[in-house]
């Protein structure tokens, strides 16, 4: 079963009905994905798929095929909100900022309070009390480095370059039109970008680029 | 995870077709889409079934659009999130943009879909109000019989039961072009995350119209109470009804002394902000 997970066209040789966070723990090794509650009420387990958060608990593996998965270990470890998330200490055990960090980066570039609120509502954490979450998640959209720069999404299997998409928002995540994991320490978003709103968000899904559809 | 996957199988359709002739073919398989109900299920070792056919790259139900006079017919694949971007749900049916938004968080919006919500038939789903109060219609298709339609609110025969046969599919579900002030209102634990204490939805009109999840084996709309109200009686008197019509139960989530409470609140909340 094929997929592009961080960057990198996969292979998988699984049960199409495996969890798609145990594929990635325990067939490719990628532990950064966690297991909270395994019913979709925490969020530990987010991973993006085609730049849309997820719980990987609650995904077959055979409905990611042909899709962009993007996990905790796709950002490599530079990325602008893992420094946020660690200068205004936003995580303590540790347990739920992978997820974290995911969902919040497919929030788009500089949400507001309410978004981010809204925005993390799938992802419960036991220990900061959420505020030094969301100062690092406003502190991220300071610099001037998209957070979503060159995180890869969107991409079929097979394809050579990362599709960008035109338009984004807070549940959307938009490529910076840079190569796959290359980028990521180093991306800069150069494109100007449409303003997030609600109206311009897009639904996830493999076909998500039909917007007439809705 | 307590469920074991080895035993378990999944037919990957690539169209609507393909999929019917499937489920004529074997009355055991059950369809998935999300999942985000069934692997929580697969989680805890209560999966039922064990045969699986995956719907999710069925793009053509997740259509949205409108049809007829004014007919909102949601495609049964259409998650949350596109129900909650929609212009079309949004003009037409804006309490289920907001009963959209107050399931699970985004994770869950992206994933789980209207036709889970109303195949699962948990006596909690959030969607499930809002289509009984605007008298919906599910739509159902089988490879033999073809397609027919079921009133929503009978659609459920009973707890976690419902009309649809087992080679059926639900294809989509219509709501009507809605008279009348609509409005909608969850009472959870929290604020977000939550299963649903007591649920409404309702539509102010010279017939208004409410149902109400976690307060029966089924969603349930209130018909004496609705009579009452249509009749001219003041909501005190509607109120009394009420608490008769409904007969909700003590389990891990909430008493029944509380849910009726609120929920009779809820009428009374309903009743003063759509005047």
């Amino acid at each position: 079963m094929k997929l592009i997970l961080n960057g990198a066209e996969r292979d998988v040789v699984a049960h199409p009905m495996k969890r798609l966070m145990d594929v990635l723990r325990e067939d490719l090794q990628l532990t950064g994905t966690k297991e909270g509650c395994g019913e979709g009420e925490c969020g530990a387990c987010t991973v993006l798929v085609d730049g849309h958060p997820v719980c990987a608990c609650l995904v077959p593996l055979a409905q990611v095929e042909g899709t962009v998965v993007t996990t905790i270990e796709g950002l490599g470890d530079d990325h602008p909100m893992q420094h946020a998330f660690m200068d205004e200490v936003g995580a303590q055990c540790g347990i739920c900022t992978p997820g974290m960090i995911l969902a919040a980066i497919a929030l788009g570039d500089k949400p507001s309070l309410a978004q981010i609120k809204e925005g993390l509502a799938g992802n419960l954490c036991r220990c900061t009390g959420y505020e030094a979450i969301y100062r690092a998640i406003a502190r991220a959209n300071t610099g001037r480095q998209s957070v979503r720069a060159a995180v890869p999404v969107n991409r079929r299997a097979g394809d050579r370059k990362v599709a960008s998409r035109p338009d984004s928002g807070p549940q959307a995540l938009q490529s910076g039109g840079r190569g796959p994991l290359a980028g990521v320490r180093t991306g800069t978003d150069r494109r100007k970008k449409p303003r997030a709103t609600p109206d311009r968000r897009k639904p996830p899904g493999r076909r998500s680029g039909k917007k007439g559809r809705q | 995870m307590r469920g074991a996957i080895s035993s378990l199988s999944l037919v990957r359709p690539r169209t609507i077709h393909e999929a019917l002739r499937a489920l004529r073919d074997d009355n055991e398989l059950v369809p998935l889409a999300g999942c985000t109900d069934l692997y929580v299920a697969l989680n805890f070792g209560t999966l039922a079934g064990s045969k699986f056919l995956d719907l999710w790259p069925l793009e053509r139900l997740r259509k949205i659009e409108v049809v007829g006079d004014g007919v909102l017919r949601i495609g049964a694949l259409a998650r949350f999130t596109d129900i909650i971007l929609s212009r079309r749900v949004k003009t037409l049916v804006p309490m289920l943009v907001d009963a959209s938004k107050q399931i699970g968080g985004p994770q869950i919006q992206n994933r789980g879909t209207i036709g889970g919500n109303i195949a699962n038939a948990s006596p909690a789903g959030d969607s499930l109000p809002v289509l009984a109060a605007t008298d919906a219609v599910v739509v159902l298709a089988s490879q033999d019989a073809g397609q027919r339609r079921v009133k929503f609110t009978e659609f459920y025969t009973g707890y976690r039961k419902t009309a649809r046969k087992a080679d059926e599919l639900i294809l989509a579900v219509e709501i009507p072009r809605v008279s009348g002030t609509q409005w909608f209102r969850k009472v959870g634990t929290r604020q977000a995350q939550a299963i649903s204490k007591v649920v409404m939805a309702g539509v102010r009109s010279d017939t208004p119209r409410m149902a109400f999840g976690s307060v029966a084996a089924t969603t349930v709309r209130v018909p004496k109470t609705e009579a009452a109200l249509a009749s001219g009686k003041s909501i005190d008197e509607a109120v009394k009804v009420f608490e008769k019509e409904i007969k909700p139960i003590d389990d891990v989530r909430s008493t029944a002394e509380y849910r009726m409470t609120v929920a009779s609140n809820l009428v009374r909340r309903f009743w003063a902000d759509t005047a």
